[in-house]
Formats: structure tokens, C-alpha cells, sequence
């Protein structure tokens, strides 16, 4: 039998789930173009700021890179969730509660600087790896929801780390709710001269790839993803999946409490969260977008970051609030997981495909 | 202590606990609704905050607070069918598509509210109307009894009223039993002719309908005003009330003024010399501590009953 179907056919049945979000991520766009259209008054200015404006210029470049930052760390953290088929969306409070344990411990040491850099990190990825580990210890256990759990738990980071760094680290002689400068021996050091693009960046990059060996080419990651699959089907092959469940989370918020100390050593330099920053929830866009694969969180947190640079340049320069970003964004996810979605044009080509056999 | 206590035992206490305790009470009986069905709906967050959006909204332009509430319950449904069609038709994973739709909401409400009120932050350049108070005849006039029966919010009464209602509706109507039968064993139900779609789609509207219901009061009766992200979790709370109380009406409405009292107690708490963070935290952890208890139960009832482990198969009790 030789092959005398369609390359097109074959391409798109092979891709068709990387087809299918991006044909959602440029409904996105289109949809960000019409609300533009529909209410700006100035719709050349606020479009042309929207698309094009974070590559305008060598800061609105930086500020991609360091938006797109925290993005890669909470999308790992879902990636790694998802995978083992855990809706843990605590990552939003893990980020907070490793950004606020680690700020605090950064001001209460001092230690030479490349000690006190690793001390910190590590103290903030300990803080957000300890938070998710009761919702990830419940579900193995006692099969709680795993989901409402974070969701509270979200809540309690809130205003436990406000209570920490609003009653013992508040920086008084400031005008606003903040912490004391991070000595400078715990900042982390910056790489692109004029912008605050520092060195978290690149541990981003580095974890990501860490966190595709992990998932693909490790015992534990195997895992994870069988767990994911079909974790009856797990079990009866002698894996313990009740550790693979905690280990899932653990690591997940882990690298979420990672990604909030690393944005306040690397940008801030302190703390001055007033609420939940909601990093956290944009990393589920990220995973999915990504199809929870930890390399493709890269070119994922990249594109929402160029969304929400353009976004708040959008609301600068133009007419149009920031907030449009977050109207994309969650119709962003609800059309990648509706899983039905164009399933019919692959129907179609499947029969053709079978009917040329 | 003392302080705490005199005031726990006063008339403004039991004011202050039917006031937190509505608009989670409507939310709660809203998700045992879709929960019986089998679908459990958490995007009530984002339903809650959507109605309470299309409220302000609404009755600051039309000055009529029953449009304000009609207009509202139907942008809460429109945001339910949503989340029935990604979930049912599309095959959506429903938590998903029901934070993808909190998300949704959160991002809409404050991207209109800083075109239509340009404040990102609340309503207050808008002049929204409330919803009436009910001073119920006659029994206002007996004293004290009248001062705890009458004269609260009309959701006050209907909140409660909503438990009655569902009880009727889950346990004495067909559509009840339907939504039971979908809820327990869909394949079951189907093989007899119920569709299982039609069922959960209605369950998952009406617990639009009650959630837009708590979100209204939300800014149309506790406060004044729309505010960003006001709901603050509510939705979620609610949600765990519902797990709580087994989607039963009293078990819900019961785990829903559990939250409410330590709600009211937070801030009764409030006007003392006392840490607001440390406050505020309370239901969440009250929400969290309630999980553990009864998923200890439910997997000890279920390993006697099958004597086996209960991980592999929880896939479902999500």
C-alpha cells in the first residue's frame, strides 16, 4: 500500500493538539483586536501599542524578559501538577509564601553575598515546597479534594505572609505597606544594562530544562506522567502513588515558591505586595498553552508576558484598560481545555484519511 | 475573652451572622444543586461576581432595583451556560473551565468597571441602589423575637427560604429525582431515557441562578458598591460548604453558618486590639480544617465498606 495521503492530513493529525492552540491563542488576539476596535477612540495608537508595543523599545524588551519570569516559575509548578493529573492551583499562595518567608529571612541574616543569594533561594523554594505539601498529603491519604484545599490555602499565604511582613518586617519610615530593603548581599545581580532584567531570568531557563529531564528521562518522572495517565494502571505496576501524588506537589510549589523569591530579589528588592499578585493563575494559561510540557512553558510564558507588557503599554499610550489581558487570558483557557473543540475537522480528516486506505 | 462573649450573645451578633452567612448560604445551595447532578460548578465565585457587577450596573442607570436583580441573575446564568456547555458538550475538564471562567469574570467586571465608572477599584462614582429591607408584619411587633425574625435584607429571607425550596425541589419533584439519577449513576439514568445532558445543563443554571442571587446581595444589600474582586474567595467557601454538608440541604445550609459564624466572629474580633491578617484568615483555615474532618470520615466509612485503599479509585471525588 503506498502513501498517497495528503502530507496537510498527516501534518495536522500528527500536530493537531499544537494546532489547535495556536488557532486558540490567535482567537485570543483577534478577540483582543475586536474589543480594541469596538471601543478605543484612538484605535490606530492603542493597537499598534497593544501588538507591537513590547518591542518598541530596549526597556520594553527588558520588562518582557522580566515579566515573562515569574511565568516560566508558576507554569512549571502546574506543569508538573497537571502531569501527574493533580488540580493544585495552589501556586498563587506558594509564590507568596516564598516570597514573603524568603524576604524575611533575607533581612534577618547576614552572610557574604553568593552565600546569602543561594540561602535565600533556597529558603523561599523550602517555604512554597512545605505549603504544598498538606494538600498534596490529604489527597493521598484521605482523597480530599486537592483543589479546594489549595484554593483556602491560597487565602491563608495571603494574609499570614501580610501578617509576617506587616507586623515584623515593615519597613515604617516608608510611606507605603512595605518591607525593609533586601541587604544588598541577597539582590540578585542584573544582565541587561537600563533594564532591571536580572540574573532570575536565566535560572528560569535552566529549571525549565531541568524540570524536561526530570519529567522524560527519570524514574520519578515516568512516574508522575503514569500517575497522570492512568494511575489505576499505576498502581497495579507496584508504584507507590500516594508518594508520586505528594512528590508531584511538593516539588510543584517547590518552584513556585522559588519563582516569588526570585522576583523579589530580582526585581523589587522588597516586598510590597499589598494582595495576591496572581501569578499563580496565570501559569495555568501558561501549562496549557504549553500542553504541560516544561520547554514549551518557555515559549508560552513569553507570549502571555508579550500580552501583558502590551497590555499595560496598551493602557499608557492608548484608551483601552490593562484588564483585557485577563479577558483573553480566561478565554484563552476555556477554549484550549475544551478538549472538543475542532474535533470534528480532525474527525473529518481521519474518515477521508480511512476511506482512502 | 469576656468582651468576645457578651457579644456573640447580643441581637447585633445574630444581624451580623444572617448578613456573612447569605450570600454563601445562596451560593452553597446553588453548588448542592449541580453537585447532586454530578457536576460540581466552582465557578460560583465568578457567577457571584459577575451578578453583583451587572447589579451595581443596572440599577445605577435604570434606578429600578428589580431589573438591577433580573438583569443580574441573567448575566450569572449566562456565565453558568458557559461553563455547562465547555463542560458537557465541549469536554472541558469543568474545575478548569470554572476557574478559566472566575478569571473571565474577574478580568471583565474591572476592565468594565474602569470604562464605565473609570475607577479599577470600585463603584462609588455610580449611584447604585440597595435591595429593601423586609419588615415582616405583626410578628415585628413582638418584642425581641421581632427584633431577630424582622427587618433584615429580602435575601436574608430568601437564602433560607432557597433551603426549603431545594429540599422540595431534590426530594418531591420528578426533576429532582432526574438530577439525583444523573448525579449517582449516568449511565443508568440515560439507559431509562433521562438525558443526562438536559438534567445536568438544568442543574447547572440553577445553581447560576442562586449563586447570581448571593453575588447581588453581595453589592446590592451587605455593601453599596461594586468592588474589585468583592466576592474574595466567597464562591469557594461556598463550594466547601457544600462538600461539608454532602450537598444535603440542611447539611449545607448547616456548614454554611458554621462559616458564617466564624466569619461574624472574625469581625466581631476586628474592633479589638488584634492583628486584622490573623483575623481574616480565619474561614479559610475554618474551610480547610472542615475538609480534613470529613475526608478522614468519608475514607474510613468507605474503607469499611470495601475494605480496600480508597486513593486509586478518588479519581471521581473530585
Amino acid at each position: 500500500m503506498t502513501d498517497r495521503q495528503s502530507p496537510v492530513d498527516n501534518f495536522v493529525l500528527r500536530n493537531f493538539r499544537l494546532i489547535r492552540t495556536i488557532v486558540v491563542i490567535l482567537l485570543g488576539w483577534f478577540l483582543a483586536a475586536l474589543v480594541i476596535l469596538a471601543i478605543s477612540r484612538d484605535r490606530g495608537t492603542t493597537l499598534r501599542s497593544f501588538f507591537l508595543g513590547p518591542l518598541s523599545s530596549r526597556v520594553l524588551i527588558g520588562s518582557l524578559f522580566e515579566t515573562m519570569t515569574p511565568l516560566v516559575f508558576t507554569g512549571l509548578a502546574l506543569a508538573i501538577q497537571f502531569q501527574a493529573k493533580q488540580f493544585n492551583l495552589g501556586a498563587e499562595g506558594c509564590f507568596f509564601i516564598g516570597a514573603t518567608v524568603g524576604t524575611a529571612f533575607a533581612i534577618s541574616t547576614r552572610m557574604p553575598t553568593a552565600l546569602h543569594i543561594v540561602c535565600t533561594i533556597a529558603v523561599g523554594a523550602a517555604a512554597g515546597a512545605a505549603w504544598n505539601w498538606l494538600p498534596g498529603y490529604l489527597k493521598a491519604k484521605y482523597g480530599s479534594s486537592e483543589l479546594v484545599c489549595s484554593l483556602m490555602l491560597n487565602y491563608v499565604a495571603l494574609y499570614l505572609g501580610l501578617y509576617l511582613i506587616n507586623y515584623h518586617f515593615r519597613d515604617t519610615a516608608a510611606n507605603e505597606m512595605t518591607s525593609y530593603r533586601l541587604p544588598t548581599t541577597a539582590t540578585l545581580p542584573r544582565i541587561l544594562p537600563g533594564t532591571r532584567l536580572h540574573i532570575g531570568f536565566l535560572i528560569a531557563l535552566a529549571v525549565a530544562v531541568l524540570f524536561w529531564v526530570f519529567l522524560y528521562r527519570t524514574k520519578w518522572g515516568y512516574q508522575i506522567r503514569m500517575v497522570g495517565s492512568n494511575i489505576n494502571f499505576a498502581k497495579a505496576n507496584g508504584i507507590n502513588t500516594g508518594r508520586v501524588i505528594v512528590l508531584a506537589q511538593v516539588i510543584g510549589g517547590a518552584v513556585a515558591g522559588l519563582g516569588g523569591i526570585i522576583q523579589i530579589m530580582g526585581i523589587d528588592q522588597r516586598f510590597l505586595y499589598e494582595s495576591l499578585p496572581g501569578f499563580g493563575f496565570d501559569g495555568i494559561v501558561v501549562t496549557r498553552i504549553a500542553l504541560n510540557n516544561p520547554l514549551l512553558v518557555i515559549p508560552s510564558a513569553l507570549f502571555l508576558a508579550y500580552l501583558k507588557v502590551g497590555g499595560s503599554y496598551m493602557n499608557l499610550m492608548g484608551d483601552v484598560p490593562a484588564e483585557l489581558v485577563n479577558v483573553v487570558e480566561g478565554v484563552i483557557i476555556l477554549l484550549i481545555s475544551s478538549e472538543a473543540l475542532l474535533e470534528t475537522w480532525r474527525y473529518r480528516i481521519m474518515m477521508r484519511k480511512a476511506s482512502e486506505r | 475573652m469576656n468582651a468576645i462573649l457578651k457579644s456573640i450573645l447580643s441581637l447585633g451578633f445574630v444581624a451580623a451572622l444572617l448578613r456573612v452567612t447569605t450570600p454563601i448560604l445562596l451560593a452553597a445551595i446553588g453548588g448542592a444543586i449541580s453537585t447532586m447532578a454530578g457536576s460540581k460548578n466552582l465557578a460560583l465565585e465568578g457567577i457571584m461576581l459577575v451578578a453583583a457587577f451587572v447589579g451595581v450596573i443596572v440599577s445605577a442607570f435604570t434606578h429600578s432595583v428589580w431589573l438591577a436583580v433580573i438583569l443580574g441573575v441573567a448575566a450569572g446564568v449566562a456565565v453558568a451556560s458557559i461553563l455547562a456547555w465547555c463542560a458537557l458538550k465541549l469536554n472541558a475538564n469543568i474545575f478548569i473551565a470554572a476557574i478559566a471562567l472566575n478569571m473571565l469574570a474577574s478580568g471583565v467586571t474591572v476592565f468594565l468597571l474602569s470604562i464605565i465608572a473609570h475607577d479599577k477599584s470600585y463603584s462609588s462614582s455610580l449611584q447604585s441602589l440597595v435591595i429593601p429591607d423586609w419588615n415582616i408584619p405583626l410578628i415585628r411587633d413582638i418584642p425581641i423575637v421581632g427584633k431577630i425574625l424582622s427587618g433584615h435584607n429580602i435575601m436574608v429571607y430568601l437564602a433560607f427560604a432557597a433551603v426549603a425550596l431545594y429540599s422540595v425541589l431534590i426530594y418531591h419533584t420528578p426533576l429532582g429525582l432526574r438530577i439525583r439519577a444523573v448525579g449517582q449513576n449516568p449511565d443508568a439514568a440515560a439507559s431509562v431515557g433521562v438525558s443526562v445532558f438536559k438534567t445536568k445543563f438544568i442543574a447547572i443554571v440553577l445553581s447560576g441562578v442562586l449563586a447570581s442571587l448571593g453575588g447581588l446581595y453581595l453589592s446590592m444589600g451587605y455593601v453599596s458598591w461594586f468592588g474589585r474582586d468583592m466576592t474574595s474567595g466567597r464562591g469557594f467557601i461556598a463550594a466547601a460548604a457544600v462538600a461539608l454538608g454532602v450537598a444535603t440541604p440542611l447539611g449545607t445550609m448547616g456548614a454554611s453558618l458554621l462559616f458564617g459564624v466564624v466569619m461574624a466572629i472574625s469581625i466581631y474580633m476586628s474592633s479589638l486590639q488584634f492583628p486584622a491578617e490573623l483575623i481574616q484568615v480565619w474561614p479559610y483555615v475554618a474551610t480547610i480544617a472542615a475538609l480534613v474532618v470529613f475526608s478522614v470520615r468519608d475514607e474510613r466509612a468507605a474503607r469499611k465498606k470495601t475494605g480496600r485503599d480508597v486513593v486509586g479509585s478518588s479519581g471521581s471525588r473530585q
